[in-house]
């Protein structure tokens, strides 16, 4: 007999089709069985709980549950909490994106020039990526102390005046940007140096001798072009990651001062484990996921098209 | 139209030496080509010409005038690559274009958005879009141009990556193993066409290659190299009747030329599993030499008595190679274990004849080298101008 992959020729085969087909059927299921039911248990059943959830009034310890229809949402729609922690997601998306996906390009380009230093200068800029966030946003806090950080410190030693960098209302959500950037760049950097060696020597050599030979040419020419699938990828993981800003904000602003740091995350937590308000943060998070699978659907659609060769 | 004088070329990749005092002139309108195996240093040769590569010392001229401090594009030379080197995000039209934009337009002209501020844009790419269609049209890939190199098969390429050369009108191309990744039939068609494009532009063409047969069938002259020094230069003719250099003989040539462990007897008469062969040369008495038969100067002995100038050596046939048009027989050399000596006969010839026979040669085509593998000149002998071999007039002496 044959594998069970390859049907055996012949007569047999016709013979024994059916039974034959059956049995590749079963074996084909129970090979997926393990992974759809990691993936029904991880993934699909709490997601389908979650949209339930968000339909109803249940709140964490309630003893009885009813069928609130679409009142989550209208309620979110008018919730000036809710809006202005979505609009500062957005803004902090905004700024970090461009921050890190650019910045990061930049030193992979400067890096991936380095000869010997090369190994050096991608651990330096790799650290912040190792690093536990939560950590390092303590330190950041107090680097960023208005009268102890050595940010401050600096700043009064230039003659500038001194910044509350954490506690301004307009300095606090570009604060924890720019923390969000210096940690997404390291990142950012491995992925394009990845696409940086993927670009053959040769390309090179050939616009070198077809006259492609200053820097800027070179790169608008050849390598920016040619990163087009790897800024891509680092484009849907930078914005995605950004949209789901929250160590920060817990451990540095707690969304202050004056809610100008508040973000949908740390929304949605403040509502579901503060509050206990469950399926009004279901209804929430529902709505963080439609932004995030927005985002995934037009980047990939739309950029993939123009990316590939 | 230019003429390359390489003076003194050495380079080395740290303390390693990969080239060393290459001297090379190479005439307007030749076509030169560099052959040897791989690592001998011929395509770090051609990249220091195109400027890829800094020299260590030594200085390249074209027309007379050094050219080692210009960068790659300002030496007028074009160059093709193995890999053909495609720019892959663009069409086949703008991959040709690219030479001649980034030569006309200023870099502001070249900028995304910028670009469309500039009045004299639009002419200048319409005037460089007509070059791109003329040098398309020469190598009939006009209805690709809209394409990606990703969409074309690897002939098509090739064709591409010619016309990115051909369109800047170039004083030298530069050619790196270019028919190495096409498959063979498509390479013996281009190889045809790349001699033919030689002829119609009459530029000097230098040509990088590890295949003989390249070498032989488009140079005009070859530069056979070994271990970063050139080996002979010559015409294919010259290196194939006489190589000056026991590594040109194995390299050049196929099936591969039949080397023979040789003594030099007394008077320098070459001795071959203690047969005379009538052969003198100013090798010293007593050392060893290797007799070098070309496949094609050797057979199995006939019903004609052996003429003045033959010797002799006995075989046994072990294999017959049918190549259609002729054979390649395969004999073990009786007094020499594992020694295979292979001859090249017409297909007419009478293979079943053959189980021991006495191979018989014309001493006048062989060739001897000795232990530092340089080439021996025949005494006593003549040259024969047309085609470089010595004709020798001694007595067949006793071979048999």
């Amino acid at each position: 007999m044959s594998s069970l992959a390859i049907p055996a020729p012949g007569v047999r085969r016709q013979a024994f089709g059916g039974r034959q087909a059956l049995i590749e059927k079963i074996t084909g299921m129970g090979f997926c069985l393990p992974a759809t039911t990691l993936l029904l248990l991880t993934s699909l059943v709490p997601l389908c709980v979650l949209v339930v959830m968000s339909f109803t009034d249940y709140e964490l310890g309630a003893l009885d549950i009813k069928s609130v229809g679409l009142a989550n949402f209208g309620k979110a729609m008018s919730d000036p909490m809710f809006r202005r922690s979505l609009w500062n997601t957005l803004l902090y998306v905004a700024i970090v994106l461009p921050g890190s996906v650019c910045l990061g390009l930049l030193v992979a380009v400067l890096v991936h020039q380095r000869k010997r230093t090369r190994s050096f200068y991608e651990i330096i800029y790799f650290l912040p990526v190792t690093s536990t966030l939560i950590a390092m946003a303590t330190v950041w806090q107090f680097l960023l102390h208005p009268r102890l950080g050595p940010i401050n410190a600096f700043l009064q030693l230039i003659g500038s005046r001194q910044y509350a960098f954490l506690s301004e209302p307009s300095l606090a959500l570009p604060t924890l940007a720019v923390i969000g950037m210096w940690q997404l760049i390291g990142f950012n950097m491995v992925l394009f140096l990845a696409g940086l060696s993927a670009i053959p020597r040769d390309i090179y050599e050939a616009a070198e001798v077809d006259g492609c030979s200053g820097s800027i040419d070179r790169f608008l020419t050849i390598t920016w072009p040619l990163l087009g699938p790897t800024t891509m990828f680092v484009i849907v993981t930078t914005s995605i990651t950004a949209f789901k800003i929250f160590d920060t904000v817990a451990v540095m602003t707690r969304g202050g001062p004056m809610g100008s740091s508040e973000v949908l995350l740390y929304a949605i937590y403040l509502e579901g484990f503060q509050y206990f308000h469950t399926a009004y943060a279901a209804a929430l998070t529902v709505i963080f996921l439609v932004f995030i699978l927005v985002f995934s659907v037009i980047q990939t659609f739309v950029l993939d098209r123009r990316t590939h060769y | 139209m230019a003429r390359v004088e390489l003076k003194s070329i050495a380079k080395s990749f740290g303390a390693v030496p990969v080239l060393s005092g290459i001297d090379l002139d190479i005439a307007d309108g030749e076509f030169l080509t560099l052959v040897g195996a791989s690592g001998c240093g011929k395509s770090t040769l051609i990249r220091i010409i195109a400027g890829l590569e800094p020299q260590t010392s030594g200085s390249v001229a074209v027309d007379g005038r050094t050219i080692d401090h210009l960068r790659p594009h300002e030496r007028r030379v074009a160059m093709v690559f193995q890999s053909y080197a495609l720019y892959p995000h663009m069409s086949v039209a703008s991959n040709i274009a690219l030479p001649l934009t980034m030569q006309r337009l200023s870099l502001w002209e070249r900028l995304p958005l910028v670009k469309l501020l500039s009045p004299k844009r639009r002419r200048v790419m319409r005037d460089i879009l007509e070059e791109v269609r003329a040098v398309a049209a020469q190598l009939q890939i006009e209805p690709l141009l809209g394409r990606r190199p990703s969409q074309l098969s690897g002939g098509q390429r090739q064709r591409v990556a010619l016309g990115r050369a051909m369109v800047r009108h170039p004083d030298v191309f530069l050619m790196d193993e270019p028919l190495s990744n096409l498959d063979a039939k498509l390479r013996v068609h281009m190889r045809t066409e790349l001699a033919e494009l030689h002829e119609r532009l009459k530029t000097t063409f230098i040509y990088v290659t590890h295949d003989q047969v390249e070498a032989m069938t488009m140079s005009d002259r070859v530069a056979m190299m070994d271990a970063g020094s050139i080996l002979q230069l010559g015409t294919p003719t010259e290196l194939y009747a006489t190589p000056a250099n026991i590594k040109v003989a194995q390299f050049i040539g196929s099936p591969t030329i039949n080397l023979l462990p040789a003594t030099v007897g007394e008077g320098g008469d070459i001795d071959v599993i203690g047969r005379r062969v009538p052969l003198r040369t100013a090798l010293p008495a007593g050392t060893s030499a290797t007799l070098a038969i070309r496949p094609e100067a050797i057979a199995p002995i006939g019903n004609a008595p052996l003429r003045d100038g033959q010797a002799t050596l006995a075989g046994t046939l072990r294999r017959v190679e049918n190549l259609g048009s002729e054979f390649i027989l395969h004999f073990d050399v009786t007094g020499l274990a594992g020694k295979v000596i292979t001859c090249r006969v017409p297909a007419d010839h009478d293979v079943a004849a053959h189980g021991q026979v006495d191979l018989v040669f014309d001493v006048g085509a062989c060739h001897v080298f000795g232990t530092d593998g340089l080439r021996a000149e025949p005494l006593g002998g003549r040259r024969d101008a047309r085609d470089g071999r010595v004709r020798l007039y001694l007595n067949a002496g006793s071979a048999t």
